[in-house]
């Protein structure tokens, strides 16, 4: 069949759960992996005659991220009762957003391949409650568990600007990577702090004609990779659904498909007899919210660098890698311990070395981030400053930052004490590589000779002379010295 | 009498409510059903073209509430009036598609 | 001694129980005593709790004794609507979807009451959730007119009105959305207060129509009702909607009640009663007489949208009622059909057979009236329409400082006369609803009887949060007649 023109068209609809201490609407705790229903009151049961309250951090949270994301904040925003029926939703109404959501028009920044960047138009940010869980008992019932209903939820739109599974993945990624700096979400995907729901259709080049198939949404998906991999399976099953049927997009024939992650497919959810018609009115319970100047640049002034201006920063600023300066602006924390160390005087690109791959690895093993280690910023900075001026090896610095953090002695302590301490004076090391030519003729004439065995032998004596002086020769001080005195 | 809302009518909105009616039910509605919004019709008479919709009658807006977590009711209380329970959930018959309403 | 008893007010038996001269106790087994003698003819209560009230009463009593602090009801015995929830028993909203339910919390105006050491005599019967103009939508029992046994209390809070009128509680908490606490109180010959939207937390009231719905007194004399009101009026964090402190402050509605306010000019509006009954236009006629003998202005004044009022509010309130009850579905509380074939019909099969006609017919008008397509020319028009209404009562007010009307074109009507016409059921409440889409405070107070020995009511309404004033105006009336110290022939 040959391959016909087409443009992918995707747009994303991302509900974010915010880690507030409490619901929107109630006073109940945000815990998650708890016994069911141990986390509800009247309020998110829905009991006959209770009332919501507004969760002021929630509001506040939401106001943060959406300056975040280059939105305008309504001045005047209100609460829209969404009614539909489900066992999850206790009031069998959702307390949403509709007409005026609390923020517009704004955009997000994703880095594409090459250094060049794409801007993703938002097309609203609202906040509304979350439902309770369905799950399906293989005794034949449902079960419901309403721990989660009224959780404070932020649902952000974006406009249909991306255009391949890379760039929704990308976006999915900096919106995540966003909200956890800012320290609104814990944005886990694997916990369901993070749903995606991309609308995907494509405009197919037909003799000359754009034909649009229909919007397909996608839900079901719980990790980045499902999103990319959907969007990717929906791209090519809807080229080959037209290539048969032709089918173009009308009002009316948006479906819904589930993802089927063992399978690696979207699957059509069963048709809903009627379009949902959701009867949004104005809620009676609750009053509108007005954002005052004064309020708003409250909440302005606590927005931080955002984690993609700051990965720029370190990599025009201080010379790091776009990867390296990615992983280290992955959580906030990270990228403000480095911060630290380098105002503390660490070598940046040092830092980065020391922090990405001992200080994750050791994170790792630790189950908690590389700031919660444990080390102080300036005994990192004195780390790095060691390795630098060649006083212990890469290696040993390993070694060292290991017992920082289980000892939390200072790194000169720790390399003396370990007699990891390199000797890097070259009077001292000319004196021993003396020794060790005039014990090895054959492999000086090697060295001298040129040629194959050259090298060989080259290393041969630098590895003598490391083992005179225990390891703990500056191998390239002692590799000076030996090409000096091998000319 | 004019039939503003007739049977079929009656019938999706009763669906829409979630309201199993009878036939004899879905008649009779849609009779007393027209009659009212007959008598609605009146509203057309005003001109409320300038008119503000009036949703809350207080001069009342930012209330709000602290961020302080109070105690739940406990898995006991809350399923105390459950029709149907299964250990710590609520209990319904099995829900056929995955998705949620929305 | 009982029917002396029984015939003070809620304000004087405080008064003599916190003085020793009579004992809680006392006074609430001579409540149960009533209550044995006339609920059998009256049905007024769907529930009772005699022996936690009289633990109640020991309580107060104790507390006197021992000269402790005590609450401004103390040891009062009254009577609460069955759509306020509490712990200590059933709140049923007179449906069977919520026959065995029991609220893990108190509504906050109950607690309000048991912090003024009240005393609970029970749960009065009402129009199913709210929804009705004469109890007769009750879905598990049947309250008469304690005046007249073939004719309606009046609804939806007729329990509480003919419980009052029949002396089975000293007082008693009714809720008003379109004119149910102040009918009533109209047909039953007492006193109905429905406060500024706002004033009264609703936190705990089973919502019907969320922007209408307000708590108040019902009570034979207008200083039980400031007595009352002084315990249930005040900002409730849990209810979003209720009035902070700083804006409207709580006063002491006792305090200049015998007061009349100077330079007061009342307005009516001819036009309107003349809808009303002969009887009623006399006893309304006569009352304004006495006003005028007061040294009061009466001016006429014009409301020209009052006459919309029904429509609009038939669209709002049921528009609100059609998601306020989306929630019983027999899913995590209430009835749950037996036999549902899927979990749809658990739904559809539960609200079926636990909803009565009325709360079906309202629910489905209000769900028609915010589906797409219908929005705007119904639920939107008459959200505007009630910005015009209460316009007009702006308007009033800039010329004077009350309006007075009847509360309802007729008296008392027969049992079974208007319920198979829902619509002319609706058009009874012509002069009620106004002041629940404007949010305005509104009493009913007895003016009289009609030849047939039924009690007329005259409505007064003044701006919002003046109820301080409203009360006053109320009582300068009530001093110069006896109609509150009139009773039922049944209870003789």
């Amino acid at each position: 069949m040959a391959q016909l023109q087409y443009k992918a068209v995707i747009g994303l609809e991302i509900h974010v759960h915010l880690c507030t201490e409490t619901k929107m609407f109630c006073s109940c705790a945000l815990e998650y992996g708890l016994e069911a229903n141990s986390r509800v009151c009247p309020v998110c049961l829905g009991m006959p005659g209770v009332l919501p309250v507004m969760n002021k951090h929630a509001f506040e949270y939401a106001m943060l991220t959406a300056l975040a994301l280059n939105c305008e904040i309504s001045r005047f925003t209100k609460w829209d009762r969404k009614s539909y029926y489900y066992p999850d939703l206790p009031k069998n109404y959702q307390i949403s957003q509709y007409d005026l959501p609390m923020s517009r028009n704004g955009f997000i920044e994703i880095a594409l391949e090459g250094g060049l960047t794409k801007k993703i138009r938002i097309i609203r940010v609202h906040l509304e409650e979350d439902a309770g869980k369905n799950l399906h008992s293989a005794k034949g019932f449902s079960q419901v568990d309403l721990n989660r209903a009224g959780a404070p939820l932020l649902e952000i739109v974006t406009e249909p600007d991306m255009n391949s599974p890379e760039e929704v993945r990308a976006l999915a990624v900096e919106l995540q990577r966003i909200v956890r700096h800012l320290g609104v979400s814990e944005a886990d995907m694997q916990k369901g702090h993070m749903r995606f729901e991309p609308n995907i259709n494509l405009v197919i080049d037909k003799d000359g004609k754009d034909c649009k198939t229909p919007i397909v949404e996608v839900k079901n998906l719980n990790s980045f990779r499902a999103l990319e991999r959907s969007v990717a399976y929906e791209i090519a099953r809807q080229l080959d659904e037209f290539a048969e049927t032709g089918l173009v997009m009308e009002i009316g024939n948006k479906t819904t498909r589930g993802w089927d992650d063992a399978n690696e497919i979207t699957v059509l959810q069963r048709e809903k007899e009627e379009a949902h018609d959701y009867r949004y009115f104005p809620d009676p319970d609750l009053v509108p919210v007005e954002v005052s100047d004064q309020w708003l640049e409250q909440i302005r002034s606590r927005l931080c660098e955002l984690p993609i201006k700051k990965q720029m920063r370190y990599v025009s600023d201080y010379g790091l890698s776009d990867y390296d300066a990615g992983v280290l602006t992955a959580e906030r924390a990270m990228a403000d311990f480095f911060e630290e160390v380098v105002k503390d005087g660490g070598e940046p690109k040092r830092v980065c070395n020391l922090l990405t791959q001992t200080g994750l690895k050791l994170a790792n093993e630790k189950g908690c981030s590389v700031a919660e280690l444990g080390i102080k910023p300036k005994d990192m900075a004195e780390l790095a400053k060691m390795v630098e001026d060649g006083q212990v090896s890469a290696t040993a610095s390993t070694t060292i930052f290991e017992k920082i953090v289980e000892t939390a002695k200072s790194p000169i302590q720790i390399a003396e004490e370990f007699n990891l301490v390199q000797k890097s004076d070259a009077g001292e090391l000319g004196k021993i590589v003396e020794q060790v030519l005039k014990d090895n003729p054959q492999a000086v004439d090697d060295v001298k000779s040129g040629g194959k065995k050259s090298k060989k032998a080259r290393g041969f004596l630098l590895g003598q002379v490391m083992q005179k002086t225990g390891g703990r020769a500056n191998p390239k001080v002692v590799s000076e010295i030996l090409a000096k005195k091998l000319t | 009498m004019k039939n503003i809302i007739n049977e079929k009518q009656v019938r999706a909105v009763a669906k829409l409510s979630r309201l199993d009616l009878t036939d004899a039910e879905v008649e009779v509605f849609s009779r007393q059903l027209s009659s009212i919004l007959e008598y609605v019709e009146k509203l057309n008479k005003l001109d409320t073209a300038n008119v503000e919709p009036l949703a809350h009658c207080l001069p009342v807006s930012n209330v709000f509430r602290e961020d302080k977590i109070k105690e739940s009711l406990g898995v006991e209380k809350t399923l105390a009036n459950a029709p149907q329970r299964d250990g710590e959930f609520f209990k319904v018959p099995k829900i056929l598609d995955d998705s949620s309403g929305a | 001694m009982s029917d002396e008893l029984l015939n003070l007010s809620c304000k004087e038996l405080r008064d003599a129980i916190a003085a020793g001269r009579v004992k809680s106790v006392a006074a609430t087994e001579t409540v149960f005593e009533q209550i044995e003698k006339y609920e059998p003819s009256v049905g007024a209560y769907i529930s009772t709790f005699k022996e936690q009230a009289l633990t109640q009463a020991r309580q107060v009593d104790d507390k006197i004794t021992k000269g402790r602090p005590i609450g401004a009801l103390a040891g009062v015995p009254v009577a609460i609507k069955d759509n306020m929830c509490i712990t200590f028993g059933a709140t049923t909203c007179a449906s069977k979807i919520l026959e065995n339910f029991h609220a893990p919390y108190n509504a906050a105006v109950v607690e309000r009451l048991l912090a003024a050491d009240a005393v609970i005599v029970g749960k009065t019967n009402l129009d199913e959730f709210a929804m009705g103009s004469s109890t007769e939508n009750s879905g598990l029992k049947k309250t008469v007119n304690p005046w007249d046994l073939s004719r309606v209390p009046g609804g939806s809070s007729g329990g509480s009105a003919a419980a009052v009128a029949a002396r089975m509680c000293f007082a008693a908490l009714g809720s008003d959305t379109g004119g149910s606490i102040r009918q009533p109180a109209s047909f039953c010959g007492t006193v109905g207060l429905k406060p500024t939207y706002g004033r009264v937390s609703r936190f705990g009231l089973v919502a019907y129509g969320s922007s209408l719905d307000q708590i108040g007194p019902v009570t034979r004399t207008v200083a039980d009702t400031a007595l009352i009101l002084n315990v249930i009026a005040g900002h409730d964090q849990k209810d979003s909607t209720s009035i902070s402190e700083q804006i409207a402050p709580v006063c002491d509605y006792l305090e200049k009640l015998d007061e009349p306010p100077k330079g007061l000019k009342i307005g009516i509006v001819p036009q309107l009663n003349e809808g009303a009954e002969q009887d009623v236009r006399k006893a309304i006629g006569e009352a304004l007489e006495v006003y005028r003998n007061l040294g009061v202005e009466i001016a006429e004044i014009t409301m020209p949208h009052f006459d919309y009022s029904i429509a609009a509010y038939y669209l709002i309130a049921t528009a609100e009622a059609s998601s306020n009850l989306a929630r019983y579905d027999g899913v995590h509380y209430g009835y749950r059909t037996p036999r549902p074939n899927d979990y749809i019909e658990v739904y559809s099969k539960s609200r079926a057979e636990g909803f009565g006609g009325e709360v079906k017919r309202r629910i489905m008008l209000g769900t028609y009236v915010l589906s797409s397509g219908y929005y705007d020319a119904y639920y939107l028009k008459a959200l505007k329409v009630r910005n015009l209404i209460r316009g007009d009562f702006t308007k009033a007010f800039e010329s004077c400082n009350c309006v007075m009307m009847p509360v309802s074109p007729t008296t008392a009507f027969k049992i079974g006369e208007k319920i198979d016409d829902p619509l002319q059921m609706y058009l009874s409440d012509v002069y009620t609803i106004a002041a629940n889409l404007a949010g305005v405070p509104a009493i009913s107070i007895p003016c009289g009887f009609d030849s047939k020995n039924l009690p007329v009511g005259l409505q007064i309404l003044t701006p919002a949060f003046t109820e301080e004033k409203l009360l006053r105006i109320a009582r300068m009336y009530e001093k110069q007649n006896q109609w509150h110290l009139k009773k039922p022939a049944l209870i003789k």
